[in-house]
C-alpha cells in the first residue's frame, strides 16, 4: 500500500510546466510512475509465479519469485481435469453469459439512446429521466426480488437467470445518447430520409456504422460487468455445471479453506484457474483499447 | 438534453417521432420487466411479515422500523461510510495525479504505464479478492515472508483492526486505474488554447493544473465519485471471500449487503431483506445526491 505515494507531486507540477514548454521527459516523474507500477502489476506477477509451483513449494519458497519443480504443466491440466473437466464448463459459461450479455445490453443501449438523442416524442424527457435515476440503484438490491420472481417462472438455474438482467445497462443508455448527439448530424439523417430510406434502415446502415466506438465501449463494460459479476450467479444458480468461473473458483477456494486432509492441493487449482480466467479479459482490452478509451471520452466528458 | 431534429413540417415530423417510440421501447420494455419490476416486489414483499404460525401477514412499516434500529445493519452502515470516506479519495486522488502525471506528457513509457495501472480493472473482482486474500494471509503470503525474513513482526492483515484497511486495498488496487483511464480521457479532451491562454496570463503549471484542467475534469470526477458511491455501499465480493480467512472478523452483517444476502438466504427471512435491501438503496441516492448538489454548488 505505500508504494502508491511514490509520485512526486512536484514532479507532476515539473512535468505540466515542461509539457506547456515544449515536452521535456522527466525522469523522475517516470521512475515515480514505474514504481506505481508495481504496485498495479505486482499482485498479478505473484499469480503468474504462484501457478508455476507445486503446493508444497507454494508454501515454502519465497512468494514473489520461482522455487522448486516448474510445475505450470501440472497445473493447468489439473485445472482442466479437476472434478470432471467442470473448468471447461464454466469458462464456456462465462464466455456465453458476458458475450451474450454484452451484444444485448450494447444493441437495446444502442437503439435507445439513439431513439432518445433524435426524437421528440411525447415523454422522452421523463423516459430518459427515470432510465437516468436507475443508474443509482444498487444492482445488488435487485437480485433478491429478482431470484424471487425468476423461482417463480422457472427461471432460477438457467442461463437465463444470469443473461436477462444484465441486459439493462442504465449508464450504457446514456453514454449511447451522449455518443449519438457527438458522431451522428441531423443532416446526415435528413439525406437518407430524402433518399427515402426507412428509419430503421437508417438506423443499421448509418447510425450504427458512426456509433461502432461508442457500441464497443458499451459491449466492453457490459462484458466486464457480466464476466465479473459474482453476487448474481451466486444467488441464482446451483449446478455447479452452470456456474462462471467466478463463482466456481470461488467454491474451489472455499473448499481449500475449509481444511482437512488433502485440500492443500486445491490451492494450486485456484490460483492456476485464476490466472487462466484473466486472460482472456486482459487480452480483450489490450487488443480493444483505442475503441473503448475513445468511448470513454464521450462518457467523461459531457454531462 | 434538447432535441435537435430539424423539422420540414410538424405533422410529418411529428409523425416521424413517434417512430421514437420503437427504438426505445426494446430497452424500456427489459427495463421494466428487470429493474422495475423487482424494485416493485421489492418493496411489495417489505411490507409484509413472515410468522411462525399463521403464515404471511401485511406488516406495514414494521421491517423498516425494526431495520432502523438494527445495530448489525447500522453498524454495517456505519462501517462502508467509513470505508467510502477514506477509501474514495484516496483512490480517486490517485487516480487523478496519475491521469494529470500521464496528460503532461513528461513521461517515457506512458504507454506501458496507462495500460498497467488499468489491467487491474480487467481482473474480476472475485479474483482480485481471492488473490490478495492468498498475498495478506500468513502462511504463503509474501507479505508475510518478508517481514519474517527481516526479523519484523508480520502485520496480520486479516486481524480487526486492519481488516477495512485491507479490503479498501483491494478495491483500491481494482479501480484506480478505471478512474485514471476516465479521467485521463476528459484531459485530453481539453482544448489546448485553454493552456496557452492560461500560460499567456502567467499561470504555472501548479495553476494551470488547479485552475484549468481540475474545473474542466468536473464532470468526469462527478461521474466516477458517484460510481464509487454505489460501489462502497454494495461491498459484497471482498469481504465475502475474505470472510472465509477471518470468519471472525468478518460476520454476516460486515456491509450491509452482506446482511441482505445472509437475511435471504440463510435466516430465508425475504422479507425484512427486502427491506433493509430497499433502504439501503435509499442511502445510496441520498448519498449520491449530496454529492452531485456539493459539486454542483462549488460551480457557483
Amino acid at each position: 500500500m505505500t508504494v502508491t505515494a511514490t509520485a512526486p507531486p512536484r514532479a507532476t507540477a515539473g512535468a505540466a510546466h515542461s509539457a506547456a514548454a515544449g515536452r521535456r521527459r522527466s525522469p523522475v516523474l517516470t521512475l515515480g510512475m514505474l514504481a506505481v507500477l508495481i504496485y498495479f502489476l505486482l499482485p498479478l506477477f505473484w499469480l503468474v509465479v504462484a501457478a508455476t509451483k507445486t503446493t508444497g513449494a507454494l508454501f515454502s519458497s519465497f512468494g514473489l519469485w520461482f522455487g522448486g519443480d516448474f510445475a505450470l504443466p501440472a497445473n493447468v491440466r489439473n485445472v482442466f481435469t479437476a472434478d470432471g473437466g467442470v473448468y471447461v464448463h464454466w469458462l464456456l459459461n462465462t464466455a456465453m453469459y458476458a458475450l451474450v450479455s454484452a451484444g444485448g445490453a450494447a444493441l437495446l443501449a444502442a437503439l435507445g439512446g439513439y431513439g432518445f438523442a433524435k426524437f421528440a416524442f411525447r415523454g422522452n424527457r421523463l423516459l430518459f429521466g427515470t432510465v437516468l435515476g436507475a443508474i443509482m440503484v444498487p444492482s445488488t438490491a435487485l437480485v433478491i426480488p429478482t431470484y424471487l420472481i425468476f423461482s417463480n417462472v422457472g427461471l432460477v438455474n438457467t442461463p437465463w437467470a444470469i443473461i436477462l438482467p444484465s441486459l439493462v445497462n442504465p449508464f450504457g443508455l446514456y453514454l449511447m445518447r451522449v455518443y449519438v448527439e457527438e458522431a451522428v448530424p441531423d443532416s446526415l439523417l435528413e439525406a437518407a430520409r430524402i433518399d427515402g430510406a426507412g428509419e430503421f434502415r437508417i438506423f443499421r446502415q448509418v447510425v450504427l456504422r458512426l456509433l461502432a466506438p461508442g457500441f464497443v465501449t458499451v459491449l466492453l463494460f457490459t462484458l466486464v460487468a457480466t464476466w465479473n459479476n459474482y453476487f448474481l450467479p451466486l444467488i441464482m444458480l446451483n449446478d455447479p455445471s452452470l456456474y462462471p468461473v467466478t463463482v466456481g473458483l470461488a467454491n474451489w477456494a472455499g473448499r481449500a479453506s475449509v481444511g482437512g486432509g488433502g485440500t492443500g492441493d486445491v490451492i494450486p487449482l485456484v490460483v492456476t484457474g485464476s490466472l487462466l480466467s484473466i486472460i482472456p479479459l486482459v487480452a480483450a482490452f489490450l487488443m480493444l483499447q483505442r475503441y473503448w478509451q475513445n468511448g470513454l471520452t464521450a462518457g467523461g466528458v459531457k454531462q | 438534453m434538447s432535441v435537435m431534429t430539424v423539422p420540414p413540417s410538424r405533422r410529418a415530423s411529428a409523425r416521424r417521432d413517434r417512430v421514437g417510440y420503437l427504438f426505445v421501447a426494446p430497452f424500456l420494455i427489459v427495463f421494466v420487466a428487470m429493474l422495475v419490476a423487482p424494485l416493485a416486489y421489492a418493496g411489495y414483499l417489505s411490507l409484509f411479515r413472515e410468522q411462525l404460525i399463521g403464515g404471511v401477514r401485511f406488516a406495514g412499516l414494521d421491517n423498516y422500523i425494526q431495520a432502523l434500529s438494527d445495530e448489525r445493519l447500522l453498524d454495517g452502515v456505519l462501517r462502508v461510510s467509513r470505508f467510502f470516506l477514506v477509501q474514495v479519495p484516496i483512490m480517486l486522488g490517485l487516480a487523478l495525479l496519475f491521469a494529470l502525471a500521464l496528460d503532461s506528457g513528461a513521461m517515457w513509457l506512458s504507454r506501458v504505464i496507462r495500460l498497467g495501472i488499468f489491467v487491474p480493472y480487467a481482473v474480476p473482482g472475485v479474483i482480485a479478492a481471492l488473490m490478495w486474500s492468498y498475498l495478506y494471509g500468513p502462511q504463503f503470503g509474501p507479505i508475510t515472508q518478508l517481514a519474517e525474513a527481516l526479523g519484523l513482526p508480520a502485520p496480520d492483515l486479516l486481524s480487526s483492526d486492519l481488516m477495512l484497511g485491507s479490503v479498501a486495498n483491494i478495491v483500491t488496487w481494482e479501480f484506480t486505474g478505471y478512474n485514471m483511464i476516465i479521467l485521463y480521457a476528459a484531459l485530453r479532451a481539453i482544448p489546448t488554447e485553454l493552456y496557452e491562454a492560461a500560460a499567456v496570463d502567467g499561470a504555472g503549471a501548479w495553476r494551470i493544473a488547479w485552475s484549468v484542467k481540475i474545473p474542466a475534469l468536473r464532470p468526469a470526477l462527478l461521474m466516477a465519485l458517484i460510481f464509487s458511491v454505489i460501489g462502497s455501499f454494495q461491498l459484497f465480493n471482498e469481504p465475502a471471500l475474505l470472510q472465509r480467512l477471518a470468519p471472525n472478523v468478518i460476520d454476516s452483517a460486515y456491509t450491509p449487503n452482506l446482511y441482505t444476502y445472509s437475511l435471504a438466504f440463510v435466516s430465508q427471512d425475504v422479507n425484512y431483506a427486502a427491506a433493509v435491501s430497499f433502504l439501503l438503496g435509499l442511502v445510496i441516492v441520498v448519498v449520491s445526491y449530496t454529492v452531485q448538489l456539493a459539486v454542483a454548488r462549488r460551480r457557483r
